[in-house]
Formats: structure tokens, C-alpha cells, sequence
């Protein structure tokens, strides 16, 4: 069983979001970068299910060298390999692209990554792999398991409740809690991924489809309106006359 | 050339975001001078269909192909690709949904389009550029993002457009159908498992929705939070420590790594308002906050706040809800 993870570098949710002056790019400074929350259950589904089966699983990351940190953490993690696509990721259409071309050459069985980035927030990167391959795409799905060596059954959420499917192989996924419990590198992990291999390959030619002119912050609120706890139904009044949202 | 936009149905009527979506679609034809074509699939009901004249849609396509009565991808994207092309659609509009991405996704690789999700505006048309905001870093900032292929794909965020209402307006339905073939349902579903909340209201489409978290101790508290939520005509919400101890079923659980919503009203109980719950909940209109520790980080992301006891509180707010003349 191959199967191929892919994973994004994203400011740490906690993180605190600033543009630089002229609002054209993210703020790195002070920021910490970590795996993509959602590539992490994809990740530790990928690392139980070889556990459980035997195989190999690869992380693929399209991104600049200051990525290869998380890179790291993922082998640490428990990935065999990684490849890292030497570009910056332009837009959704440009990083499918590359994922694509390296699923061609290499024949997969799985390809699973979150089911989107916390900074970019697309949920298009699955789809669009899936596409471009012409094999199935089953997002966003909250349990994989294998039925034997040809075919998976994925549950994945749906407004107001789930679905179940069944796919044969090969066939992407994008993950989402609660498929796996994300693990933390321990020291052998953390030791053996030095030596691990990440290989360095060049993007394929590909354009984006889409560019972003400028960033902007949300309004700051007004400030909130404190009520008396002993008063609480005046809430109500409020919401209907002031707010008017009842 | 013309403006498509894909309609979603629920139980027969139309959803409130694919009727947010023929808003903007049919304000992007009128600024370019086009028409505005809806597309709908499976369960909707013809008369629905045809009121949707009312958000500025002049014609729908409609497929009622019973095997799509349930959301299958790759039928849903070769349907929407024929009415594209029948009707030389430069723009595709679709509400922020699952089903909305999903298929917008898979039409911008067949079409050669852009794509931009979550979108919060209507397009910016200058200088001959197309241009849109959308939310990014989790309800945290926007960006605004150029499209620059000729079809250009938006799926719409809730509740950042208002639904136009002309009443009177009707729209033509006609049939529509796309050939489809076996491996466009190799993804069809084998099963569906529904767990609508009490009163049945979707979550992500909900107007108002209520929310609990840890403060309220434990499931068989969660009485206080169905109560509120049906006096007031809202869905259910709910923290993720909550839905990861089981007490609320997944699909409720709010925030960075559950789903995002964007309300009018949004109101928790007893939940800390950690950063990445505020990023699931940010873009609500209203928020409310009622939790006993003043210092609880919520109160800063707040509108109304009520410092107190759940236990305590929430009884007399449903007392008022239920008062309150419909
Ligand atoms: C990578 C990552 C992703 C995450 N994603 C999410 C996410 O998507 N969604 C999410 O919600 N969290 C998420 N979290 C967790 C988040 O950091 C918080 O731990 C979580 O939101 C806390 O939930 P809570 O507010 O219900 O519980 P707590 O933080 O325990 O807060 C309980 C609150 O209830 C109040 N309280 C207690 N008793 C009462 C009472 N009787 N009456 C009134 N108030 C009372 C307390 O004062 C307290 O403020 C994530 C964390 C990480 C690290």
C-alpha cells in the first residue's frame, strides 16, 4: 500500500494575523509555523493504516525551503519519505497541479491531505487532484478504513448528518477530526527523521488561476453590552428591538 | 454569454444560501449586462423553482433525475458543465456549501476556470480585472482576489449577501438533462445517516443558532441549550471538547477544526471563547456570551454579554424567548 499525504505550513492557530504595509503579504514576523491541523489526521490515518497493513507513506509539501522544518516533523511523525515541490504555493489550481504530477508518477493507492488549509481556507485542493487524475475524490471524510486491497470505506459529514461510501483504489481524500488521534514525534521518531529522505523536485509548468491584490482585517466590534444576570430576560428584549435578530 | 447559478434543495424548497446565491448571481449578471440562469438537481420542487424570479433568475434548468435525488459529485459536475455550456455561462455561481465547493472545484479543473471560495462581496469589475473578497485565516482577514481565467467560479459565503425579494417575479422552468455515465456514480453514496437536531434546522444554513460548551457539565445538562434554541427557532451548536467526550453528536462542534458558520445570531454558553473556537463562530452578526467568569476571553469577541451562572440564567432566558409574541 503507497499512500501519499500531503501537507501544508500554516501560521499556528493561535497565531496572530497582520499584513505587511502595503497589506500585499502575510506577516511572518514572530510567527510560529505548524502542519496544517487538518493534514495532521490525514497524516496519522496514512501512519495506522501502514502500521496495520504494511506500505509506505509519503508526505508531499509544495513550498518554499522554509517548510522543511514541518517536513521534518511529519517524518518524525512516522512518514517513510517526503518530497518537497520547490515553489511557492501560488493558489489551490497551481499546488493540485503539482500533486497531481507527482501522483502520476509515482501510482498511489491513497492520496489523502486536510480538508483545508487554516490560512487559505479553499476546500478545493481534494477535488481538484481527484479531477485532474480522474479518480474518485471523497471530502470530507471522518473515518477510512480498508475493506481488503481494493476498496475503502469512508464515512464523511454532511450537513446535518453523514454518509458512507465505498471507493475502489486508488482515490483521494481529504480528512477531518475525528479520523485519527494526531500523535506527537517522540525521540526516536525525532532522531530517525534526520535520515529520512526528502527529496527537492521542481514544480512541472503550471499556472494560477487566481492572484491576490491585497489583504484586509475584519471591523473591530463596537464593544459588548454587559447585562444583569438578575435581569437576564432583558437579553431577549434586546436582541429583538436593538439587534433585531429575534 | 450569461451568469449560471447552482441552486440547492432541502426537503423540496430551496436553501437560504442557494437563495443568497441567486442574489449575487443575478447583481453580477445585471452589472455585466447578462442574463442570470439558475441550474437545480434531484429534490426540489417546480413551484420553488420558479419563485426564485424573485432573487432575479429568469429561466431554471431543472434535472429531476431520480438517482440524483441525493448529492452525487461527478453527476451533479457533468449536469452543471452541460447547462454551463448550453448557456455559455462565463460566471458559475454557488452557495459556500459542501456540495457548492465540491462541485465548483471539479467545474474550475473541467472549465479551466477560477475559483474562489467563501466568497463575502460581489465582484469588483474595473479596468476590466474581476475581483472578489473572500475570507481567509479563518475568519481572521480577507483577501481580495483577482480571477483571471475566462470562466470564473464563486462559491458564496453565508449570510454575506442579502436575499433580493421582488415578489411577483417568476421564473421559466425547464426540463433539463445531461448524459451521464456509470462512472460518474462511482462515488454515489451507500448509505445516508441523517442526525438533524431537534426542530431540524441545518446548521451551517441556520439563522440563529445557540451553543454549549464544557460549562455546562455534562449531556444531561443539555436540555438548556435545546430549550433556548426551540423558543427561538435556532440549531444547536456546540464546543469541541464537547463533541470529542461524545456529549453532542460531530457535526455540531464549531471552530477552527469543525465547521465555520456565520449567523445572524449566535449565542454560547459556557464556552471560554479559546481562538480557535472564535474561528469557527467570528463572522456571526450578533454575538452573545454567557459565561461566569468575567474574564473569559469571549466577552472581547462579544455584542451582549451576561456574567453569570448557566444554571441560573438560561432559565429565565428561555422564560423571556418563550414570551415573546411570534
Ligand atoms: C489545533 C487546535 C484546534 C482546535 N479546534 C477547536 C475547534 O474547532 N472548536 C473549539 O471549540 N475548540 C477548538 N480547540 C480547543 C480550544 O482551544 C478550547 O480548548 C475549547 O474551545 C474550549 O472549549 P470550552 O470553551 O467548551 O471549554 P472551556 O475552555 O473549559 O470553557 C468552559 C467555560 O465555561 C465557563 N463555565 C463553567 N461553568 C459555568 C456555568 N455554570 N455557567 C456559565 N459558564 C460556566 C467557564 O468559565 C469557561 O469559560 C482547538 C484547539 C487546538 C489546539
Amino acid at each position: 500500500m503507497k499512500i501519499l499525504v500531503c501537507i501544508s505550513n500554516v501560521p499556528d492557530t493561535t497565531a496572530k494575523i497582520n499584513f505587511t504595509a502595503d497589506n500585499k503579504s502575510f506577516d511572518k514576523n514572530g510567527v510560529q509555523y505548524v502542519i496544517n491541523p487538518w493534514d495532521e489526521y490525514a497524516l496519522t490515518r496514512a501512519i495506522e493504516l501502514k502500521e496495520a497493513k504494511g506500505g509506505t507513506v509519503t508526505v508531499l509539501n509544495v513550498g518554499e525551503a522554509d517548510t522543511e522544518p514541518n517536513i521534518r516533523k511529519a517524518l518524525a511523525i512516522g512518514a517513510d519519505d517526503a518530497i518537497r515541490v520547490n515553489a511557492y504555493p501560488k493558489d489551490s489550481f497551481f499546488v493540485a497541479q503539482q500533486i497531481a504530477a507527482i501522483a502520476k508518477e509515482n501510482s498511489y493507492d491513497i492520496i489523502l491531505m486536510g480538508k483545508e488549509s487554516i490560512d487559505y481556507n479553499g476546500f478545493q485542493v481534494h477535488n481538484m487532484v481527484g479531477e485532474l487524475l480522474g479518480i474518485p475524490s471523497v471530502t470530507p471524510a471522518f473515518k477510512l478504513d480498508l475493506l481488503d486491497d481494493t476498496t475503502a470505506r469512508l464515512e464523511r459529514e454532511i450537513e446535518g448528518g453523514k454518509e458512507i461510501v465505498e471507493v475502489k483504489l486508488p482515490f483521494v481524500a481529504s480528512a477531518q477530526q475525528p479520523m485519527s488521534e494526531p500523535r506527537i514525534p517522540n525521540m526516536r521518531g525525532i532522531m530517525t527523521a534526520r535520515t529520512k529522505p526528502l527529496k527537492v523536485v521542481e514544480p512541472v509548468g503550471a499556472e494560477a488561476k487566481t492572484s491576490i491584490a491585497a489583504y484586509s482585517k475584519p471591523e473591530k466590534k463596537g464593544g459588548v453590552k454587559m447585562i444583569d444576570p438578575e435581569n437576564a430576560g432583558e437579553l431577549i428584549t434586546l436582541l429583538r428591538n436593538e439587534a433585531k435578530v429575534l | 454569454m450569461s451568469v449560471l447559478v447552482f441552486v440547492e434543495g432541502l426537503n423540496g424548497e430551496i436553501k437560504n444560501s442557494s437563495l443568497e446565491a441567486a442574489s449575487y448571481g443575478s447583481q453580477v449578471a445585471t452589472a455585466l449586462g447578462a442574463t442570470a440562469t439558475a441550474v437545480a438537481i434531484g429534490d426540489v420542487n417546480e413551484a420553488a423553482l420558479a419563485r426564485l424570479g424573485e432573487q432575479g433568475i429568469s429561466k431554471v434548468l431543472f434535472d429531476a433525475d431520480a438517482r440524483l435525488k441525493q448529492f452525487v459529485a461527478d453527476a451533479y459536475v457533468a449536469v452543471i458543465a452541460a447547462a454551463a455550456q448550453k448557456e455559455n455561462a462565463k460566471v458559475l455561481v454557488f452557495s459556500n456549501t459542501g456540495i457548492g465547493a465540491t462541485v465548483g472545484s471539479k467545474l474550475a479543473v473541467r472549465l479551466n476556470g477560477s475559483l474562489a471560495t467563501n466568497v463575502t462581496t460581489l465582484p469588483k469589475t474595473e479596468g476590466g480585472t474581476f475581483t472578489v473578497t473572500r475570507s481567509v485565516f479563518s475568519g481572521k482577514a480577507f483577501a481580495d482576489v483577482e480571477l483571471t481565467a475566462d470562466v470564473k467560479i464563486i462559491a458564496v459565503k453565508k449570510n454575506a449577501i442579502d436575499i433580493s425579494r421582488n415578489s411577483g417575479n417568476t421564473a421559466t422552468v425547464e426540463n433539463f438533462s445531461a448524459s451521464l455515465a456509470d462512472a460518474d456514480f462511482a462515488v454515489a453514496p451507500k448509505e445516508t445517516v441523517m442526525q438533524d437536531s431537534e426542530g431540524g434546522i441545518l446548521l451551517p444554513e441556520a439563522e440563529r443558532v445557540v451553543s454549549g460548551g464544557r460549562g455546562l457539565k455534562g449531556p444531561e445538562n443539555w436540555h438548556l441549550v435545546e430549550d433556548l434554541a426551540k423558543a427561538i427557532g435556532a440549531a444547536t451548536a456546540c464546543s469541541k471538547p464537547v463533541s470529542d467526550q461524545d456529549w453532542r453528536p460531530h457535526h455540531e462542534h464549531v471552530g477552527q477544526t469543525g465547521i465555520t458558520i456565520s449567523p445572524n445570531l449566535y449565542i454560547a454558553i459556557g464556552i471560554s471563547g479559546a481562538i480557535q473556537h472564535l474561528a469557527g463562530v467570528n463572522s456571526s452578526k450578533v454575538i452573545v456570551v454567557i459565561n461566569k467568569d468575567p474574564e473569559a476571553p469571549f466577552f472581547k469577541a462579544a455584542d451582549y454579554g451576561i456574567v453569570g451562572d448557566a444554571f441560573e440564567v438560561v432559565p429565565k432566558l428561555i422564560e423571556a424567548a418563550k414570551a415573546l409574541d411570534k
